[in-house]
């Protein structure tokens, strides 16, 4: 039922917004592309559906998929529920890499540098904690705040040197938009994320094991070295590919693998797909919102929090304290 | 047979040896404890043995081969560990939690067979739990809790098996129902069960050997009512105890210091002493 969430949600979100396309015309529109035919294909509407929505609708779904798809890779990794994918440092080297480059370097695409010092960032993060040797949960948490500390004064920085038009558009960028899809980003995203979370999809059901702590997934017959650096380096490069189509958008990564946990249970090999679904249907939900409720494209990441908190709350109350892993 | 020979260990920074030469062995079938105070160096031994820590001198033998340099995946299949009791991070239900000895099994990209399930089942089964099958295994009792663990331990399908204080959370009942449990394992599978207890009263009842440690040495080794004396308890534990002969079994039972309480009248207090001393 998760599983075909994102395609409904797809749908709604094609036919909702500023210029009314009827239900019926998106699926005449999509279906006429899918088979090539001539009808149809001068109309405003099949520009509107098939060149800004559909893009931007993929693109939200992707980027879904990512935050989400690394959001629980992370929590199992690090045994902890409330872990979300930018705990190791991608969100603050990300807006560093989108302050440098609107502030002083205009020439180089945001998209590019906020994946550069994304994924620098989460480097450094695992380079300072492995410095004893092993590299265990409790030293890369600690490091992935350090680093998040350092890079986010590093923007602060850029922040109170800037022309506040620069400012402006830093701080529209952190709250984290889709107004910017189309198809180019699509095909890079979808190529980042996928390459990204493949490996994590496959090896989901070893996430089991790995929650269960180092020692005992090693003494079960875990090489839990090798599998943390595959599970953190494949999610921290889908994460900070989202990060770069998209900016900073929070609590999917945190949330929506929770209300999964808490709707079908711990188990990663069904966990995993369906928080990716759900990320992705709950992303493109909520960038629908963001860009039909008002005149304005409001940020999406604002509309995550204001309809995430609440369900959360919802949900918490609802399923009591057994849904927290006690 | 697991062969554990003269193993010396040492933490990095610290100056003192852990484990000065410990020695023993194990055999399929039978279940051998590690018996000693706190500090006396078995959880160390166990690490050793596991892999988790290297020893700096000594080997560990598994029929005849060293096993101290294998990777984890490939010592998981030949020694399976029940951990002390764990505080689990998810609510896993049992079968999945079963189901996580089965990872040195299935290979990386993969997920768990319809053969990884059919013998998660019967590792459950085999511990007579299989009403718990879909409960989650953070709401059963602590005693079922360590049965998962020790099904999981099964499921490994290793031939040797370590418990780590397989009693130490469990009330009186549960206790004597995991070991028993064990024993029944340890001799219809043939494993080599090597365990660790504080107990020495649960050492004599349920072991076949007992290897006696302390302060990093094997103080006394063999069967349990050769190893487990008075004077072997007296001097590890340094408190004074008696052991009881009663129905060709041996109990210990520690004697009781009385001599300081003043509130007692001396009347009472030698009653009371001659009691204990029967």
């Amino acid at each position: 039922m998760v599983l075909i969430t994102p395609f409904i949600a797809g749908w709604l979100a094609l036919f909702i917004g500023a210029f009314n396309v009827s239900p019926v015309m998106v699926l005449k529109i999509l279906l006429n592309d899918i088979i090539q035919s001539p009808y149809l294909s001068n109309i405003p509407e099949r520009a509107i559906i098939l060149d800004i929505r559909l893009p931007r609708v993929i693109l939200a779904g992707l980027v879904g998929i990512a935050l989400s798809g690394s959001g629980v890779t992370l929590q199992g990794i690090f045994r902890n529920p409330l872990v979300d994918p930018f705990i190791l440092g991608i969100s603050a080297g990300a807006a560093l890499g989108c302050a440098l480059s609107v502030g002083f370097f205009p020439q180089i695409p945001v998209q590019l540098t906020s994946f550069v010092f994304g994924v620098a960032a989460v480097i450094l993060t695992y380079t300072i904690s492995s410095t004893q040797g092993e590299v265990s949960r409790l030293p890369l948490i600690l490091s992935g705040v350090i680093i998040s500390a350092f890079f986010t004064a590093m923007v602060s920085i850029v922040k109170f040197l800037v022309e506040p038009h620069k400012l402006q558009s830093i701080v529209f960028w952190l709250m984290g938009s889709f107004s910017l899809s189309d198809w180019r980003l699509v095909k890079i995203a979808g190529a980042g994320i996928i390459a990204g979370l493949l490996p994590v999809f496959l090896m989901r059901w070893r996430l089991n094991a790995m929650s269960m702590g180092e020692d005992e997934a090693k003494t079960l017959g875990v090489n839990v070295r090798r599998e943390m650096i595959i599970f953190i380096g494949a999610s921290s490069l889908a994460v900070s590919i989202a990060v770069s189509v998209s900016g900073i958008i929070g609590w999917v990564g945190l949330m929506v693998p929770h209300l999964v946990r808490m709707l079908i249970g711990p188990d990663h090999k069904t966990l995993v797909p369906l928080s990716m679904a759900g990320g992705a249907a709950f992303m493109i939900f909520a960038d629908t919102i963001a860009r039909s409720l008002t005149d304005f494209d409001i940020p999406v990441g604002i509309i995550t929090a204001i309809v995430g908190a609440p369900f959360f709350v919802y949900l918490m109350k609802k399923g009591g304290r057994e849904s927290w892993g006690r | 047979m697991l062969e554990v020979k003269g193993i010396h260990f040492r933490h990095q920074h610290l100056e003192e040896d852990v484990l000065k030469g410990v020695e023993f062995d194990a055999v399929g079938g039978e279940i051998t404890t590690l018996l000693g105070p706190n500090g006396s160096g078995k959880t160390t031994v166990f690490k050793c043995i596991a892999g988790l820590w290297k020893p700096q001198r000594g080997e560990i033998l598994f029929n005849k081969k060293d096993i101290s340099n294998l990777p984890y995946e490939k010592r998981a299949k030949m020694l399976a560990i029940v951990p002390q009791e764990h505080e689990p991070p998810f609510p896993y239900s049992v079968l999945d939690a079963v189901l996580m000895g089965r990872v040195s099994h299935v290979s990386l990209f993969s997920s768990p067979s319809k053969y990884d399930y059919f013998k998660a089942e019967e590792a459950i089964e085999s511990v007579g739990i299989s009403h718990l099958k879909e409960k989650a295994y953070t709401r059963v009792s602590g005693g079922e809790r360590q049965l998962v663990l020790i099904a999981r331990a099964l499921a490994q399908e290793a031939p040797v098996m370590l418990l780590d204080e397989p009693t130490s959370h469990l009330d009186f009942r549960n206790q004597v129902i995991v070991l028993n449990k064990i024993k029944e394992i340890a001799r219809y599978k043939g494993l080599i069960v090597l365990m660790t207890l504080h107990d020495p009263n649960l050492a004599m009842l349920f072991s076949d050997k007992v290897v006696m440690m302390n302060n990093g040495h094997v103080i006394s080794k063999g069967f349990p009512q050769e190893v487990i004396t008075e004077d072997n308890l007296k001097s590890v534990y340094m408190i004074d105890v008696s052991v009881i002969n009663w129905c060709g079994k041996k109990f210990i039972c520690p004697r009781i210091n009385q001599s300081k309480d003043k509130i007692i009248p001396a009347k009472v207090r030698i009653q009371m002493h001659d009691k204990i001393l029967i």
